[in-house]
């Protein structure tokens, strides 16, 4: 099975390329079928290659198609690398992949860019899966680049409104500025270390570089910097929350489950150099903490549903990037893994409440919709209840294993761990105000501007059966993904020490309880029918006060990073651009070619034909010739 | 001798083309598509038939043949290919049918002449690429010059007289002291050896004193520079571009800028190692600084064959700094940027000259959302845009990739900041995708709103899916062109060693950044 790796990304890869060959005059079902199926069948190679990966002697396996290009002693190759890691990915990859895709066939039933929107879905798996399957960085480069454009595509796919090019473009060039120092990355590992191939890096740098020296220090940074472009993590998380402009499938597959997370599988891929650089590593887990807490506080002031979750995204990476700082690797794949399955579920189940409300994305124009949205209710309690850590769901585990890794770091246990804590607070709050505005309280749907009472009744939950199985399925694996193994601890030799940490019993106590506690405060402010005045005023007044009112605005706008990058990047650039739009380097060429005709017409003025005028240059010129003769 | 008749041929049939008009108008571009398939079948015949059949001191020639010519200066009808030559000769063909693609129904009036000198340009370039007599290479660099003046004079747009006029001074101003340069490097040879000499093996042996080689040299380097083009020498091109009918533009874009790159690689470095070695820093320097700069006026224009334009001053910013690297994967990247280039920047724009024909404008601003109502045009804009932007699994990718990592190991410093172009590349190319072909359906008034353009027609799919799969083959499989190159380039790096000196104490050491 092994041998037949190739086929994984080559099944959507095929997908693609009949889907756009056939121009958009394929019928739905048949285009539904090959995007859907060609995911479907990957799926299936994927869980063989798992089965024989996990029943063998977990030795890793290398494969080359092809040689790519051969100069000097640069010879990557179209190889796939699978170990522990490799085959988590591609389950998750394919697994959730399918199930998002069976989902969209119902979800883009109606959409006139229905084959259009299921090729760039095929694509974007192909890449994943070579970015994930790649076993030197530039192929892994080639699927990192692939799955950014393919997000920059399916962002912008419904083209005629500028609002959505506009956030498609903002998050390619935002990770473009991550890519890019990737990208320098790779070229200083190369001219070091002579080879790209990840293994060989990985054996290389430790004999080579001694821990702390510059230049690791350096590569490790640079690639960190394409990680957070692309995990959009501080300071380049800005694309994310505009990214969910695209249909709410892409959201869940890209944006939540897989793409986003690449980030992740780059620095665990490359934990090698992190480990030699340990000032690097560190500075993963503060901007983990930093973004997890940042993006904490902006989802408790959104409105949009697909917002919230978005800002929610950034955060649960935040608590990967934690675990991976404080060398916790297999920790942060383990809420890699999770994470998919929960988040995957939640946008999905938004993707449902969105459909069924005629695209109603404001959560205030929502409310009191679990019965008439069953399905959609209980997959964002269960989502929520994962999310937010609740006991014995999958998130608790992952999560409990990043904090208590987290603790157990020996310089800054505590400050990061009392963070993740909070974060986990915010996290139940900022769920559970999502879950009991939408579906609690009184129906505000019916009198939002564009109800009435036919709109109203037109609210009927849109669940088809390839709709509601692949949320059955996810609901499932949130509950009881916890109890997967992953089979990553070959993958991190050295990095299995950190996690043996001996917490207390309350450690533990509080960690079960803060997000309880958050839920509870969350349902007194948003959910609960006999408070629902008091929490209404409560917010008032808290919204009123005055650090209260910029308190929410600032975190409403993702803490004015947007405003500050068009200040200091985008404007001037553009202003810039404006005002040598003509290229000051021509006015040069000109600038001579206006010398040489005002010395052309200087000198046809003096041909006068006037016999008195050229007599007198004549004697003028004689006169001075011969008079510096003289006075020489 | 097959050469020689590959360059016979295009003259032969130019002339022909010229004399057929009398009969038919539609005669000429008959016999022009004729010439060119034969010339296509030579060139393809070179590729197949590539055993190593006569070795010389410079690497591995494929084909080198010589008969004398004016004996007494020691002129000689040198030509000879090796990889690098034959891969440029096989872009120059291709590239001129995807010209005589464009041209096929744009081309109305003065037919006969049209192909006349489409042919001549393209067997200028010929010429250039495989003369290895220098006074026959700056015969071949005229020749290629003056008909393309004509294409832009007589069939440009509405600045075309402007325009062609710049092209020619710029052109001929750098190409006198290219020519000062060779016959001052013939006199020296003169003044060593006894004999007046042309022949680019034996100027190599040509010692000259480090003051005059340095300004020898950048006789060599300004007339190369000024047709790469290279800032602040670039200014003709967005002219020469905006105004040329798409089939000029195909060739200026694709041919004839290549011609600075392969001169340079060819000609400036191997004859002047130590001077180029001094100057390579400020090559790269000013390669960066055309990568950044002309990106940003890219970004700023509204006339889109203006902003390709600017596009592609900005990336052989990136042949240059790969050639300046002067290590194998410099030059490697240099020679597929050329390459992948050659084949993306002649589809942008026959595109934008699709757009000039159905829609009579270049405006961006009056072009828009063009997505629903031409999908096959729209779709293929954005696979070329998506090559220019440098994604991997497309040539341009590879180049710009090699390129870089070459200049890293000379430079880090010139290699990081010319790599942020990458960034601007998307700026750009996102930003012509957004205003033409996404958003809200616009296009001129005078056109007509319920007159929906046509989309492809089955010659112009023809093409840009020729030019696709060529991108998508260089991308995934850059190995065919890559071994094709490099016997020749390893050899001019043997013969000449790595540039050292001042850019080694550039590099970084371990521990040192």
């Amino acid at each position: 099975m092994q041998d037949w790796i190739g086929l994984l990304p080559a099944f959507p890869l095929a997908g693609f390329l009949l889907l756009v060959l056939s121009r958009g005059r394929m019928p739905r079902r048949s285009a539904g079928l090959i995007g859907a199926g060609s995911v479907g069948l990957s799926f299936l190679l994927a869980a063989a290659i798992c089965i024989e990966f996990l029943s063998g002697d977990g030795q890793s396996f290398q494969k080359t198609l092809w040689v790519w290009m051969q100069v000097g002693s640069l010879q990557p190759g179209f190889s796939f690398y699978l170990d522990g890691l490799s085959v988590v990915m591609i389950l998750i990859i394919t697994g959730v992949g399918f199930l998002i895709h069976l989902y969209s066939t119902g979800f883009m039933a109606d959409d006139p860019g229905f084959a259009r929107f299921f090729s760039y879905m095929n694509l974007f798996v192909a890449s994943m899966l070579v970015l994930v399957l790649a076993d030197n960085l530039v192929l892994l480069y080639l699927g990192w680049e692939g799955v950014g454009l393919c997000s920059y595509l399916l962002i912008g796919f419904w083209y005629d409104k500028p609002a959505n090019g506009y956030a498609a473009r903002k998050a390619f060039v935002v990770t473009r500025v991550g890519d890019t120092s990737m990208a320098i990355g790779l070229f200083l590992l190369f001219s070091q270390l002579d080879t790209l191939n990840i293994q060989e890096l990985m054996t290389l740098a430790p004999q080579q570089w001694s821990s702390g020296s510059g230049i690791a220090v350096a590569a490790a940074a640079l690639l960190l910097g394409g990680a957070v472009g692309k995990s959009a993590q501080l300071p380049l998380q800005t694309w994310l929350p505009d990214a969910m402009a695209g249909p709410t499938p892409i959201s869940a597959l890209i944006h939540a489950a897989t793409m986003v997370t690449a980030g992740v599988y780059l620095i665990a891929r490359t934990h090698v150099l992190f480990e030699l650089a340990p000032s690097v590593q560190i500075l993963v887990a503060f901007i983990g903490l930093a973004t997890l807490l940042m993006a904490g506080f902006t989802a408790l002031m959104q409105r949009d549903i697909k917002r919230i979750l978005a800002y929610s995204t950034i955060s649960q990476i935040g608590y990967m990037f934690l675990a991976l700082g404080v060398g916790a690797w297999s920790a942060a794949i383990f809420h890699l893994m999770t994470h998919a399955f929960f988040k995957a579920l939640l946008f999905l189940a938004a993707g449902t409440v969105i459909l069924s409300l005629h695209h109603e994305h404001d959560i205030f124009r929502m409310g009191a919709m679990r019965r008439r949205l069953p399905v959609a209710f209980f997959s964002f309690v269960v989502g929520s209840a994962a999310l937010t850590a609740l006991p014995f769901t999958s998130g608790f585990y992952s999560k409990d294993e990043i904090l208590l890794a987290a603790l157990a770091h020996p310089q800054y246990g505590m400050l990061l761990w009392s963070g993740g804590v909070l974060g986990a607070f915010l996290t139940a709050l900022y769920s559970f105000r999502l879950v009991f505005v939408v579906f609690f309280g009184s129906d505000h749907h019916a009198d939002s501007s564009h109800g009435g009472e036919a709109d109203h009744n037109a609210v009927v939950e849109n669940a088809s059966p390839a709709m509601f199985f692949p949320l059955l399925i996810l609901g499932v694996l949130s509950l009881l993904g916890g109890l997967i193994h992953v089979p990553v601890d070959a993958v991190f030799a050295q990095g299995a020490g950190h996690e043996e940490a001996h917490a207390s019993q309350l450690i533990h106590t509080v960690m079960i309880l803060v997000p309880v506690f958050g839920v509870v405060i969350s349902w007194f402010l948003y959910g609960s029918k006999p408070y629902e005045k008091a929490g209404q005023h409560m917010r008032k007044r808290l919204l009123e006060s005055s650090l209260g009112g910029f308190l929410s605005r600032f975190w409403f706008s993702g803490w004015g990073m947007d405003t500050l990058y068009q200040f200091v990047f985008v404007r001037p650039f553009v202003a810039l651009a404006q005002v040598n739009r003509r290229d000051v380097v021509d006015l040069l060429y000109s600038w001579i070619a206006l010398a040489a005709r005002i010395g052309n017409s200087a000198v046809v003025m003096t041909q006068t034909g006037n016999l008195r005028w050229y007599a007198i240059s004549l004697v003028g010129g004689l006169v001075l010739v011969i008079g510096l003769g003289v006075w020489r | 001798m097959i050469l020689l008749w590959l360059i016979l041929i295009l003259f032969l049939g130019g002339a022909l083309a010229w004399a057929s008009e009398a009969l038919d108008a539609k005669l000429p571009r008959v016999i022009a598509l004729l010439s060119l398939l034969l010339s296509l079948t030579l060139v393809l015949w070179l590729f197949l038939s590539g055993a190593a059949d006569v070795r010389s001191p410079g690497g591995t020639w494929w084909v080198l043949d010589s008969w004398a010519w004016i004996p007494r200066f020691g002129i000689a009808l040198t030509v000879g290919a090796d990889g690098l030559s034959l891969l440029m000769l096989g872009l120059t063909v291709f590239l001129g049918l995807m010209a005589l693609g464009a041209a096929w129904n744009e081309i109305t009036k003065r037919t006969g002449f049209f192909y006349f000198n489409l042919l001549w340009t393209l067997a200028g370039v010929v010429g250039v690429f495989t003369a290895l007599d220098l006074f026959l290479f700056f015969f071949f660099w005229e020749v290629m010059l003056i008909p393309m003046y004509l294409i832009i004079a007589i069939w440009g747009h509405e600045n075309r007289a402007y325009a062609a006029m710049k092209f020619f001074l710029f052109t001929q101003v750098s190409g006198l002291l290219l020519l000062l340069a060779i016959l001052c490097l013939a006199y020296f040879h003169f003044v060593q050896f006894g004999h007046f000499s042309f022949d680019y093996f034996a100027l190599q042996n040509v010692v000259l004193e480090e003051r005059f080689q340095l300004w020898v040299m950048l006789g060599f380097f300004v007339g190369f520079a000024t047709k790469l083009p290279v800032f602040p020498l670039h200014s003709w091109l967005p002219d020469a571009h905006s105004q040329a009918p798409t089939a000029g533009s195909v060739l200026l874009a694709g041919v004839l800028l290549k011609t600075g790159a392969y001169g340079l690689i060819r000609f400036t470095v191997p004859l002047f190692p130590e001077a180029s070695a001094t100057f390579a820093p400020v090559a790269m320097s000013i390669a960066a600084i055309g990568i950044l700069y002309c990106a940003k006026l890219a970004f700023a224009q509204t006339d889109i064959k203006r902003l390709i334009a600017y596009t592609s001053v900005s990336h052989m910013g990136f042949v240059l700094l790969g050639i300046y690297a002067w290590n194998l994967y410099g030059l490697q990247g240099a020679l597929m940027t050329m390459l992948a280039h050659g084949l993306s920047s002649a589809a942008l724009f026959m595109l934008a000259g699709s757009l000039q024909h159905r829609f009579h404008s270049r405006d961006m601003d009056k072009i828009n959302g063009l997505w629903a109502q031409l999908p096959m045009l729209s779709a293929m804009a954005l696979f070329f845009s998506i090559a220019a932007v440098g994604m991997p699994g497309l040539g341009n990718f590879i180049g710009e990739f090699l390129s870089l990592l070459g200049a890293f190991q000379a430079s880090p410093t010139i290699a990081a900041i010319s790599a942020l172009g990458l960034i601007f590349a998307a700026v750009y190319s996102l930003w012509v995708i957004q205003k033409v072909f996404h958003g809200p359906y616009k296009i001129p008034e005078r056109v007509g709103l319920s007159a929906i353009p046509d989309d492809l027609s089955g010659v112009e799919i023809l093409c840009y899916a020729l030019m696709a799969l060529g991108l998508v083959w260089m991308g995934m499989y850059p190995q065919s062109f890559l071994a094709l190159s490099s016997p020749g380039l390893e050899g001019l790096l043997q013969a000449i060693g790595a540039f050292s000196g001042e850019l080694a104490t550039v590099t970084v050491n371990g521990g040192a950044l």
